[in-house]
């Protein structure tokens, strides 16, 4: 017998949660708890896709929610407005605020994010409490019921719908939005996503629009739960409910958007649980739910840190791989360089740190068609050149050209348009991502299609044809039989070669190679060797920095010695190996 | 607008603002040391407010309870984790500092309370109940994820202070409470007049930062903190203890909160939440500086109070929008001007 598909289960999760309501041993409460949850749900998803996907911690969420309440309060009670045409009003207004407030927030790093969202979210708390339009602290009553026809959504099973399919239409999006080119972008933001810029992912760009996203949510949240509840008041948007929020993502899977949901769940049960079912235990009473909230935070982090849906959907079938359609049309490329023609020149380029010269007055240049060599004893500067290729840091003096136009000024992603491919010296694959994944970023560069054909799948064709690249690309580098594991159980070698198949996404007509043999079994190195053979007579020029004399010597065409930041000597490897200069360097002078 | 109004705001300014640096001072010590950005900061200044206005009124402090359930939860955890691989020598210490000090407290609390035994009897016994929550917490919440990322550790942090704040509204109940002050009367400073409690909180703000000025330049303990504070693994590999070295630091760190909520018990209304916005205005102090340097944090904290204090005159509505917002421009300054923080761990 075959196994249900996920598809299938998540149809009668669907169904389940269809009939439940209608079924007469439903207890009414229930059915306005899951109402909540579902408003819960709605904010928690978004909060997944910024924090656990996008690496962005945020505290404040249950602002955004305010702002897609406090919009329609306002204009169905002032301005007489229904509550359906302010639906776009609300996400508008809430949009708009994730922009403004997101424009600053994306750009603070590590902790001074959450810290920065903590910040913002007090001040709206009090800001709402303080604004006269908005009602004070007392907030606004009497916002009409949503309406449907003839029908006012009062009933709580009619609300429940209503909600549920927003969190239904929300889940799927979410979904898409993260199997997309856009979601891998957001995917590799996590622990700092700088790699990504390598491949022209606008890592800026991607961290707003999963904030606006995020923001957008949250919105639609608080525009229906003002219409739930029919009156807001400034206490749930404060900090309180934004940690609320942020205890939903942790508990349920920070890292899944299903996590959202059950996190979003459990903390509504809980909720009315310590609230209403339990008797008062202790004096006070009605505290117990901080108590329990705090602890369970605590010990979701020491115990369970990716929450509670990975321990659920292990339960299930496991997911079907993604499809690859290799009949896809190829991606569109740019033609190699001329054989022999310069393609990359380094002139006198220096890099100091201070007092230290890094690199000192270094020239050399690569050809259409070669593989250079950068090689030198450790501390050579072969790093900090490599770095000043690629855009990380910039030339104190000197000039790099690239096809004749200067690049040393450059950021990272603009040097990677113009045909720059790099891997790197620590491997930086997002290990939670397919190996097919995370080629896929690669070819970032080559069909751009936008987050909001993402969200509704309009991006299926260039999307089928990003992945069919990945994959021969994966094949290529013969990594076929890995391609649907997650790219962190590979081995270091593989991840390496990997990481040239993510590189060749690109297209490039320069490779950058940073020891790219490292960590590779003698077997790998000579099938490494080959491809690398391949590629340069298909045009493609390399350039690595490699500590392995045998591969360097057997494979290269030119040789560039450095050594405390100089160039001490260049040449055809034979030449090189013979240098005297280069031997002393390496093995210290003949006393 | 008269000098008079503005010389005592700025009085009140100072004032507020000399807490706020104890605090602020105090996260960048737990955050040096154990990477811990510990916004519960406030609910010791809560508790140690608290507790001492219970004990002036001659009743047992909550606290005392709590101190007994932290202990022996401390101690469960201590157990189950070293499953039977305990030594005599270690068992004695996990009973000793974790059961039976906290009910040696409770038993002392319960027999002094009821005789009032003035006002540096309650401040001692304030201190011996919110000292020792210190380490119980971080053993608690952040030993266990002592290798966790600065992120993972701030969330816990956040839920710390969910439970915290809990458990305060759970034993002192939501009326707040206002203690009698250290020293009563008042001054006149040009022409308005100053609280002597005011000049008193000045004074021993001033003699906490001596204090650990002295304790970080000139003892050994000090100096393994601030080496564990430079390089965790450093710090071990010379032989410094870091759990212990973070031990430390919440002690300091619940010590110097309760100091503070006895400082302020007189001069405004403490609740069981009261702390958290205190605490987090010594934290937007610290942010600013950097999370880094103690005097750049006095000195921002005494900024803080002074603007809390003026838009508190005239714009008394939006005192907190304004008193928060300020931190953006300071956090967006630190990211650019110095890079990633912590962006380098992954979890």
């Amino acid at each position: 017998m075959r196994a249900a598909s996920p598809r299938l289960i998540g149809l009668a999760a669907v169904a389940l949660m269809g009939v439940a309501p209608l079924l007469p041993f439903t207890p009414a409460f229930w059915i306005t708890l899951a109402g909540y949850a579902g408003l819960s749900s709605l904010v928690a998803i978004g909060l997944v896709l910024l924090t656990g996907v996008g690496g962005m911690t945020s505290f404040g969420q249950a602002a955004f929610v305010g702002f897609g309440a406090y919009t329609t309060a306002v204009l169905t009670t002032s301005f007489g407005f229904s509550p359906w045409a302010t639906l776009p009003v609300s996400l508008l207004t809430t949009g708009l605020a994730a922009l403004a407030i997101g424009l600053v927030t994306v750009r603070l790093s590590g902790h001074y994010l959450p810290l920065g969202t903590i910040a913002w979210g007090i001040s709206f708390f009090y800001l709402f409490g303080n604004l006269a339009a908005l009602g004070g602290y007392d907030g606004i009553g009497g916002i009409p019921p949503i309406r449907i026809g003839p029908w006012d959504l009062v009933d709580a099973r009619a609300i429940y719908y209503l909600i549920w399919l927003f969190v239904l239409i929300a889940v799927v999006l979410s979904h898409n939005l993260l199997d997309s080119r856009m979601g891998r972008a957001i995917r590799a933001l996590r622990g700092g996503g700088a790699f990504a810029e390598s491949f022209g992912v606008d890592t800026a760009e991607a961290k707003l629009v999963v904030f606006v996203y995020a923001g957008l949510l949250a919105g639609l949240s608080g525009w229906l739960y003002a219409h739930v509840q029919r009156s807001v008041s400034p206490s749930p948007f404060g900090l309180s409910a934004g940690i609320e929020y942020l205890l939903m993502a942790v508990l349920g899977g920070s890292g899944y958007v299903l996590g959202g949901v059950v996190g979003a769940g459990v903390v509504a049960v809980l909720n009315d649980q310590l609230q209403n079912g339990l008797p008062k235990l202790i004096e006070g009473g009605g505290n117990l739910d901080a108590i329990v909230f705090g602890i369970l935070l605590v010990a979701a982090l020491q115990f369970a840190r990716a929450g509670l849906w990975p321990m659920l959907r292990r339960l299930g079938p496991p997911a079907a791989p993604k499809s690859v359609d290799l009949s896809a049309p190829p991606l569109p490329r740019t033609p190699p360089p001329d054989k022999g023609a310069p393609l990359l020149e380094v002139e006198g380029v220096s890099k100091r740190f201070g007092g230290l010269v890094a690199v000192n007055d270094v020239s050399f240049s690569v050809r259409g068609g070669e593989i250079v060599g950068l090689i030198g004893p450790n501390g050579a500067g072969k790093s900090t050149t490599f770095n000043l290729l690629t855009g990380v840091t910039s030339a104190t003096s000197g000039a790099i050209r690239f096809r004749g136009e200067r690049i040393d000024r450059l950021p990272a992603r603009k040097i990677a348009e113009r045909g720059i491919a790099r891997t790197f010296q620590h491997v930086k694959l997002v290990p939670g991502m397919t190996v097919l994944e995370n080629v896929a970023i690669g070819a970032h560069l080559r069909a751009r299609v936008g987050a909001l054909s993402s969200l509704f799948r309009l991006d299926r064709a260039r999307e089928a044809e990003i992945i069919a690249e990945a994959a021969r690309q994966i094949a290529r580098v013969g990594l076929a039989e890995h391609m649907h594991k997650p790219a962190g159980s590979l081995a270091l070698g593989q991840a390496r070669v990997a990481e040239i198949a993510r590189a060749l996404c690109l297209d490039p007509a320069l490779l950058l190679l940073d020891e790219p043999a490292a960590g590779l079994r003698f077997a790998e190195k000579k099938q490494l060797a080959e491809l690398l053979k391949r590629l340069r007579a298909e045009g493609t020029s390399i350039l690595l920095v490699e500590h392995d004399m045998d591969f360097v010597m057997t494979l290269t065409d030119h040789i560039v010695v450095l050594d405390f930041g100089a160039k001490i000597a260049e040449g055809a490897p034979k030449i090189v190996a013979e240098s005297p200069v280069v031997l002393e360097a390496y093995l210290g002078g003949v006393e | 607008m008269s000098p008079t109004i503005l010389l005592f705001l700025a009085q009140d300014g100072v004032m507020n603002g000399a807490v706020y640096a104890l605090l602020g001072v105090t996260l960048v010590l737990l955050f040096t040391v154990t990477r811990v950005i510990f916004v519960a900061q406030g609910a010791f200044v809560a508790w140690g407010a608290l507790t001492m206005a219970a004990l002036e009124n001659g009743a047992v402090p909550g606290t005392a309870l709590l101190l007994v359930g932290f202990g022996l939860a401390a101690a469960v955890v201590d157990l189950l984790r070293a499953r039977g691989r305990l030594s005599g020598r270690r068992l004695g210490l996990i009973a000793g500092r974790d059961i039976v000090l906290p009910l040696a407290l409770l038993a002392l609390d319960t027999a002094l309370a009821p005789l009032k035994p003035g006002m540096a009897v309650d401040v001692l016994l304030t201190l011996a109940l919110i000292i020792p929550m210190g380490p119980l917490v971080y053993r608690l919440a952040f030993q266990p994820l002592a290798d966790a990322s600065v992120l993972i550790l701030f969330i816990a942090a956040i839920g710390v202070h969910l439970a915290m704040t809990g458990l305060g509204l759970a034993v002192f109940g939501a009326e707040g409470s206002r203690i009698d002050p250290m020293v009563a009367g008042v001054v006149p400073v040009g022409p308005i007049v100053v609280k002597l409690q005011s000049f008193a909180v000045l004074g021993v703000t001033a003699a906490v930062m001596a204090g650990l000025f002295v304790f970080f330049e000139r003892t050994l303990l000090g100096k393994a903190l601030r080496a564990t504070a430079v390089n965790r693994l450093g710090a071990r590999l010379v032989g410094v203890r870091v759990d212990g070295a973070a031990r430390t630091a919440f002690a300091l760190a619940a010590g110097i909160g309760a100091v503070s909520g006895v400082l302020i018990g007189p001069l405004t209304t403490v609740a069981y939440d009261t702390g958290f916005l205190i605490g987090l205005k010594g934290f937007v102090a610290a942010i600013i500086a950097g999370l880094a340097s103690y005097p750049l944090t006095a000195l921002a904290a005494v900024a803080i109070g002074l603007l809390e204090s003026y838009s508190a005159f005239f714009a008394s509505a939006f005192k907190e929008v304004i008193v928060f917002s300020i931190i953006i421009p300071f956090l967006l300054w630190r990211s650019f001007a110095h890079g990633a923080p912590a962006d380098e761990e992954e979890e």
